[in-house]
């Protein structure tokens, strides 16, 4: 008994850290869970991108579910995703609503006609106010909203199509259905 | 001539702070930098996660500062402010995580292993004093040690006697 526990302990011990540390390794550091999931979409008006008189407002888009997509010309991973965002845009699965964060106006225009436009339309946010509002702290982040105005769904960094697919396109399906 | 030079230019920044001072406790508006130090130093910077927002120069630190001090010129409370972070944020944004069911064991997980481990070694510590206590001798052990010492061992059958004696014990 008393050799037994000799070993017993130690191994023990040791078991439980490698088991904390082995998780703690392969979670990713910067995916903070939003506090602002299944909470109401914080509340804007901002100018649009493009048409500079026109507004466009979360309230805007009750009882549709859409993609609000925070990017900007400036962000080297909204290139790696920008490709997913147009294939969904082209497909009509849902609509993608633009954040355009931080940026000047006509290099986020000439972004977009470079590389193609997914959005709907783009939100100009040049202070990056709602950007703090919803919690952005590295673009591109993509938010999925339901009808009701929730946020039901955040993706921090690029959607990836395995993202797309499993997660944002399901979770639209079922708030659709 | 030079040399001066930079002891002058090396005095007066000695002396820069001592300028500041004054003014900064003077006003509202230097109580207002200090107040916004000090919730830039509980918040984290969420792109350089290691820093706190005061410490951070990153773009984001910059805005989520001037948000701090436009909150405090509003009139909002240190603890409106920290709110107005966590609910964008989370408790993530906390430098020091508030205490609650999910946060137990990290608050006081430390103080736990180190009980744990205190125990261990009071009871390991009380092991070994009673393993090193000497064990009584008999009057039996008295007369053979004496034996031993004056050289007059005899290698006959007291040697298995103690030989048992010490199995006993």
């Amino acid at each position: 008994m008393s050799r037994w526990s000799v070993w017993i302990w130690p191994l023990g011990i040791f078991t439980v850290i490698v088991v904390f540390l082995g998780v703690g390794l392969t979670l990713n550091p910067r995916e903070v869970p939003s506090p602002l999931i299944n909470k109401p979409a914080p509340p804007f008006e901002l100018p649009q991108l493009h048409a500079q008189d026109k507004t466009f407002s979360q309230k805007d888009m009750a009882g549709k579910v859409w993609l609000l997509n925070v990017w900007a010309s400036w962000c080297a991973s909204c290139r790696d995703e920008h490709p997913v965002l147009i294939e969904l845009a082209k497909s009509g699965k849902v609509p993608i609503y633009g954040l355009n964060y931080k940026d000047k106006r006509p290099d986020g225009i000439a972004w977009l006609n470079r590389f193609g436009d997914p959005y709907v339309l783009s939100a100009y946010d040049v202070q990056g106010r709602i950007g703090i509002d919803y919690g952005v702290y590295g673009v591109p982040e993509t938010y999925v909203i339901d009808k009701a105005g929730v946020i039901r769904f955040k993706q921090i960094g690029p959607v990836t199509p395995e993202v797309l697919n499993e997660k944002i396109l399901p979770l639209v399906a079922k708030l659709n259905g | 001539m030079r040399n001066y030079l930079f002891l002058l230019i090396f005095l007066l920044t000695l002396i820069a702070p001592l300028q500041a001072a004054p003014t900064a406790q003077g006003t509202p508006e230097g109580n207002l930098d200090q107040r916004v130090q000090r919730i830039a130093e509980e918040l984290r910077c969420l792109v350089c996660q290691n820093q706190s927002l005061a410490d951070s120069n990153a773009d984001l630190a910059i805005d989520l500062k001037n948000q701090v001090r436009e909150k405090l010129k509003q009139g909002a409370s240190e603890k409106e402010v920290i709110n107005f972070m966590t609910e964008r944020y989370g408790d993530f944004v906390l430098y020091r995580p508030p205490l609650k069911a999910t946060t137990m064991l990290l608050w006081f997980g430390p103080a736990l292993l180190l009980i744990g481990g205190l125990i261990m070694l009071y009871r390991r510590l009380r092991a070994r004093v009673a393993a090193v206590t000497d064990p009584e001798l008999s009057a039996d052990d008295r007369a053979r040690a004496a034996a031993l010492l004056e050289g007059k061992m005899d290698n006959g059958s007291d040697d298995k006697k103690s030989g048992g004696k010490a199995r006993r014990r």
